[in-house]
């Protein structure tokens, strides 16, 4: 790959990144003017108590200073501290990052590997009964909200049939350690997990079943059958390489979506993750708590984008300019 | 579809006319017409040849239906928790109350009928906003090229990094719940993937040989706009209407679900949220929360369904592949 | 016992709006080194024909009549025989080749697949495969380096080029070139030619030969057969054809390529008015009757078959007659 093309991609999202910067900072500015007025309401404080407060929270000095202090302050990895409980913002963020990613990456794993291969066989074998049922399945979770879908398997499954717990990270009061921890909290997440692998399978089906058929008319799946290759082979070799390069982008992308994906979700099962966070800096409400998240969010989409673009240079010769 | 050829001179022109009629010499103008008309008889039959595509229609006419006799079907009153009183909370559903009722007493049937007409409203309006933004970004940027193009992409760009759904939030938590506030919300962040569609399509429309000949007959921009961008523009833009539409009800019902929609109206949504914050689950209350949601899908994939069939008609190219090779 | 042999191939393709007859009717025979024609307008079938040799039509396409390569059954064979005679037995240089290739695997491996599919028919491991397509490379005229290259890094005349290595790769009998030199400009087109004659004549292949343009076939096959509407309608060999066509469809392919210094040429650019029929939907009687300029009131109704023109050159026009009877252009009964 062309050194020049990795630079290319990279200063873009960094200048993205900087952008994003720039309206974190205003958008909340803009939403809130004194967003300690908040913290103020019904209590009698003095004048002096509320400068210290505002001293405190960097609220001082123009809009200017006030930005360039932010951008200081989040170079050195100072996001703030959390309004509502006081403590750093990247502490909050930080015990709360897990759940949701051990949720939504584990989801994401899954519908990717499942919705793949039933789109290749799908796409493959266009208009037989597999095609049909596998389509047929994929629209439906693809029109489904993913958090009804969560309450539904949460009425039969928990609540029914008790199979699984109603919500959580983890039996409450629980002192479990080490394995017998990591298997409570797997159980907890079983549904959560259900419901948002389910929720995503019907795009990486319809996706790939899509992109193996704009290759099964290809010339080259021609004369690689003309040469001898079992069909199978002609699928493997030359039909999957080329109908996975669309799909790597949205899966790539996807991943950037891992950490603001599953908001509702994590709702519906008292998950407490990033989704949680965010609905609880909502109905604060605790700006510098939605500005670290803002800010974390729009990071992981960014990166995710720059590794799109790296990896289809990788994957496809056509564009890194080799 | 409709490409007209600048014919300075008016002569008449023997238009071969699609279908079995003998041609027939028209003024250009006329045949231009003659080729439209006979293009929507075309799509016309399609569709009604295509039975999941109408299948997708007839049951989005239904809801539509539905939403908009609302008043016929369903007093207001169902919705009132204070005329509600004298109902039994949690019934399950019986010949008075067809979907049972709420934990207020609330008729499900009435929030079902009245909230199908929001949701429906924020999806087509949302839409509207979403695919008119993004459509006029695309077709500027398409067209002029340049830095216009540049600065429009860098744009939708940056809109595409910043995550939708956070967005939307914090957008409808600055604004006051409303009704407009929502198909606002909705509108602004889904624009970008428009755009990028209709560019790409302007952009192949623009490198078409035509235009230029046009321009080299001294065509003037606007004329080569409306004559030839847009109507080689205007299916797909009208594809990715009718599939715009049910990520905008998806987004309102997530909106809704997570508080941000207006208080005063009900939407299928807000009973799923209210159903869940009442306790409907523990409570294995299946009819509070079951009916919302199935309307939502049927709708999205009477969407959807309406929606691809329709890219197919109306993309030669996919048509192609559906007809078999060669 | 020929090396290809078409009996009465018939082929009609399913569509969702009806079937339809590409071929309709042809037999052909190849010998071993003996080199081959056939050309037509597209639609004709052509490249139809080339298709089924090898058993690589879509699912579902009607093929009737019979295809032997050498005396096997070509539609009778089980897919591991047929997966063993693919390329090893005949072989096909497509047409459009940034197509042709595989736009994410090097040209290199893409010979070296070839090879090492047969492997075991040419006793050949993989470091023996390799230095094998850089030989094969040099002999089309690239620099075996050029293994590494991407398809999209070479230009037209040298994917061309692979392709023809790539078709060489595992010494089939017989080569069906499709339309090899269409999308190459004039002076690459001549090289790729004068490649093929070279090699056909070096390793006495069998050579069939596809194109629209019969100007080509001239210098490069012994014998022409003319496709229109999925038939044959002239066949023989190809000097004679071009001298004295009697088909007026053969007459008018010929004259479409004006000779250079010849004064007759000049001046009467002559095209064919009309387009090639729908195979979906073929006039009555013989297929070229509307387009025809001798056409009488018979060929509306009459479909001719072959007619003996002399030794060896066949046509399918109401008006050949065998060489000791007049021809004229009014109806039989006058």
């Amino acid at each position: 790959m062309r050194a020049r093309f990795v630079v290319a991609k990279v200063a873009g999202s960094l200048a993205t990144l900087a952008f994003v910067l720039v309206v974190n900072f205003f958008l909340f500015r803009v939403v809130n003017d004194d967003p300690t007025a908040s913290m103020f309401r019904g209590r009698n404080m003095s004048a002096d108590q509320i400068q210290q407060r505002r001293e405190q929270f960097d609220l001082t000095g123009s809009r200017l200073e006030q930005f360039i202090a932010y951008v200081g302050q989040t170079l050195r990895g100072n996001l703030g501290d959390s309004f509502l409980s006081n403590r750093p913002v990247t502490t909050e963020i930080r015990e709360a990052i897990w759940p949701t990613v051990a949720l939504v990456g584990t989801s994401t794993v899954f519908a990717m590997v499942i919705g793949i291969t039933l789109g290749i066989y799908a796409g493959w074998r266009r208009r037989s009964k597999f095609d049909v049922a596998s389509t047929s399945f994929s629209m439906f979770t693809y029109s489904v909200p993913d958090f009804w879908l969560g309450m539904l398997l949460l009425g039969l499954f928990a609540v029914t049939l008790g199979w699984f717990p109603t919500g959580g990270f983890e039996d409450a009061g629980s002192t479990a350690t080490g394995l017998a921890a990591l298997l409570d909290q797997a159980h907890h997440m079983v549904l959560p997990a259900l419901t948002l692998t389910l929720a995503y399978i019907g795009e990486y089906m319809i996706v790939m079943r899509s992109s193996i058929l704009d290759t099964v008319g290809e010339d080259y799946l021609q004369l690689a059958r003309a040469k001898g290759l079992r069909d199978a082979d002609v699928r493997k070799r030359h039909a999957v390489p080329n109908a996975l390069l669309p799909v790597v982008s949205l899966t790539a992308l996807n991943f950037g979506f891992i950490l603001s994906g599953a908001i509702a979700v994590e709702s519906i099962f008292s998950w407490p993750g990033l989704g949680q966070a965010t609905l609880e800096a909502i109905r604060g409400p605790d700006f510098p708590m939605l500005q670290g998240l803002f800010l974390l969010f729009s990071a992981s989409l960014i990166v995710a984008n720059l590794a799109v673009d790296l990896l289809y240079g990788f994957l496809d010769p056509r564009v890194a300019g080799r | 579809m409709s490409d007209v050829t600048s014919n300075p001179a008016n002569e008449p022109v023997v238009d071969p006319a699609p279908g079995d009629h003998p041609p027939i010499a028209y003024s250009p103008r006329a045949a231009a017409w003659a080729r439209r008309r006979a293009s929507f008889a075309e799509l016309a039959r399609s569709v009604r040849s295509d039975r999941i595509a109408f299948g997708g229609l007839v049951v989005l006419v239904l809801f539509i239906v539905m939403a908009v006799a609302a008043p016929l079907i369903s007093s207001r009153s169902g919705l009132s928790a204070v005329d509600s009183v004298g109902n039994s909370a949690w019934a399950r559903p019986s010949w008075e109350f067809p979907m049972g009722t709420d934990h207020l007493g609330r008729s499900v049937a009435a929030q079902f009928v009245w909230g199908a007409r929001v949701s429906l409203f924020v999806g087509f309006a949302a839409t509207v906003l979403t695919v008119g933004i993004g459509s006029f970004v695309g077709i500027v940027a398409g067209f002029f090229g340049g830095w216009a193009d540049s600065v429009m992409m860098r744009l939708t760009d940056w809109f595409l990094v910043i995550p939708f759904l956070p967005l939307a939030i914090v957008l409808a938590t600055v604004l006051d719940r409303s009704l407009w506030n929502i198909v606002f919300v909705i509108g602004v962040t889904t624009w970008p993937a428009t755009a990028r569609l209709v560019r790409a399509q302007v952009l192949t429309v623009k490198q078409r040989l035509y235009v230029d000949r046009a321009r080299a007959l001294g065509a003037s921009r606007t004329h080569i706009v409306g004559r030839h961008i847009l109507p080689n523009v205007a299916p797909l833009i009208l594809a990715n209407v009718t599939l715009a539409v049910p990520i905008s009800i998806l987004t309102e019902t997530t909106l809704a679900f997570l508080g941000l929609a207006d208080p005063n109206q009900t939407s299928w949504g807000k009973t799923l949220e209210e159903a869940f914050g009442a306790g409907a689950i523990s409570r294995n209350a299946w009819w509070y929360y079951l009916p919302a949601g199935l309307g939502i899908v049927a709708v999205v994939l009477a969407f959807t369904l309406f929606g691809r069939a329709l890219e197919e008609i109306l993309d030669p190219r996919l048509r192609k592949r559906s007809r078999g090779q060669r | 016992m020929s090396l290809l042999e078409l009996r009465d191939l018939r082929v009609t393709y399913r569509s969702e709006r009806g079937d339809v007859p590409a071929v309709r009717g042809v037999s052909l025979t190849i010998e071993r080194g003996q080199t081959v024609g056939l050309a037509g307008e597209s639609g004709c079938g052509k490249s139809t024909i080339a298709g089924a040799v090898l058993r690589l039509l879509p699912k579902g396409t009607l093929v009737e009549g019979s295809i032997l390569f050498d005396g096997e059954d070509v539609y009778e064979m089980t897919p591991g025989r047929l997966r063993a005679v693919r390329w090893s037995g005949a072989a096909i240089v497509f047409q459009g080749a940034l197509h042709s290739l595989n736009p994410v695997r090097r040209v290199g491996s893409q010979i070296e697949e070839a090879i090492m599919l047969h492997s075991a028919d040419l006793g050949l491991d993989r470091s023996q495969a390799r230095r094998r397509v850089g030989e094969l490379l040099e002999q089309v005229g690239l620099r075996a380096d050029r293994a590494r290259s991407y398809p999209h890094q070479m230009s037209g005349g040298q994917r061309q080029r692979v392709l023809i290595a790539l078709a060489l790769a595992c010494e089939p009998d017989l080569l069906i070139a499709d339309e090899p030199t269409t999308a190459l400009d004039v002076m690459v087109q001549a090289q790729v030619l004068a490649l093929l004659a070279e090699l056909q004549a070096d390793r006495g292949l069998a050579l069939l030969f596809i194109t629209h343009d019969l100007s080509v076939l001239n210098s490069v096959c012994e014998r022409l057969m003319v496709m229109y509407a999925g038939r044959v309608v002239e066949e023989g060999p190809s000097r004679e054809l071009f001298a004295d066509p009697r088909h007026p469809y053969g007459r008018a392919l010929s004259q479409a390529f004006p000779t250079i210094g010849d004064r007759a040429s000049r001046m009467h650019p002559t095209g064919l008015p009309g387009d090639p029929p729908d195979p979906a939907a073929l006039p009555s009687g013989c297929a070229f009757h509307p387009r025809c300029d001798v056409a009488i009131d018979e060929c509306s109704a009459l479909d001719v078959a072959l007619r003996d023109v002399n030794a060896g050159h066949r046509a399918a026009c109401v008006h050949v007659e065998p060489p000791n009877k007049r021809v004229t252009n009014k109806s039989v009964t006058s």
